[in-house]
């Protein structure tokens, strides 16, 4: 995950990755950490948890990472990643699914878009402090 | 927000085309489709050709055929042709309330510029066939 993370963002960050790991990698009902392979390599991973009554908002599941190696994009990886998490959410019994971005990920974006997923009502601010 | 006729009608037609890339249409048939006049439609293409997003065949049978990548090529590539997003920040304010309005008018074309440029053609074609059911 570090590598793939560094790989596509540059920066490396062991510390986040493992904090990740310790809080989403166990079996909690309401937070996923998944990981698409082929033998044993890993070629993506999504991570995401379900939120409730977050602004207002009736329970959510969240997706707040989602990343596939350069050289497996186009092999649906990311579309089954997003498959998965979307099922372990529903079987929960939760009905949308959100996520955030930056506005120039276009790649991310553009993925997101691809998979149905539309402009929430919501919108996100922030300040300098 | 509303894109200007030229902009819409280029969004339309690369849309059809799109969704059937093997197939040539005629500048009468997207026209009437359309409700626009062939002779405008003539131009929007022109500028769609100039841009290589299609292509045109002369003669009987002749027509234009989409000959861009649907995967790639975004609403903003296509729209950009035709008019800026994003154009509101060009004007000199002079005053610190203009700035303060022009302020907000940029954050509202970055957001469209960055809807835009995320939806693809192809993207596009799959949320118009889930509307027709």
């Amino acid at each position: 995950m570090i590598e793939i993370d560094a790989r596509i963002t540059g920066l490396r960050k062991p510390a986040y990755w493992s904090g990740i790991l310790r809080r989403y990698g166990s079996r909690s009902p309401s937070r996923f950490f998944l990981v698409r392979h082929e033998r044993s390599e890993v070629l993506g991973y999504v991570v995401g948890e379900i939120r409730d009554w977050e602004f207002g908002s009736p329970p959510c599941g969240w997706v707040f990472g989602i990343g596939v190696r350069p050289e497996a994009r186009l092999r649906r990886a990311g579309t089954e990643l997003l498959e998965a998490i979307c099922e372990a959410f529903r079987r929960r019994g939760v009905e949308k699914v959100r996520t955030l971005l930056a506005r120039d990920d276009t790649l991310v974006l553009a993925f997101f878009r691809s998979q149905g997923m539309t402009a929430a009502p919501f919108i996100a601010l922030e300040r300098e402090l | 927000m509303k894109l200007q006729t030229n902009t819409m009608l280029a969004l339309c037609s690369v849309l059809e085309f799109a969704a059937q890339p093997a197939r040539q249409f005629s500048t009468a048939e997207i026209a009437q489709k359309y409700g626009a006049s062939p002779h405008h439609l003539a131009k929007v293409l022109g500028r769609l050709r100039r841009a290589r997003l299609v292509s045109a065949a002369r003669g009987a049978g002749g027509g234009y055929r989409f000959s861009g990548n649907a995967k790639r090529l975004t609403l903003l590539d296509v729209i950009s042709l035709f008019e800026p997003i994003g154009a509101t920040a060009a004007r000199a304010p002079r005053r610190e309330l203009e700035r303060a309005v022009d302020e907000v008018l940029a954050e509202i074309d970055e957001t469209a510029r960055a809807t835009f440029g995320s939806i693809t053609l192809e993207t596009m074609l799959k949320l118009a066939r889930r509307r027709a059911g």
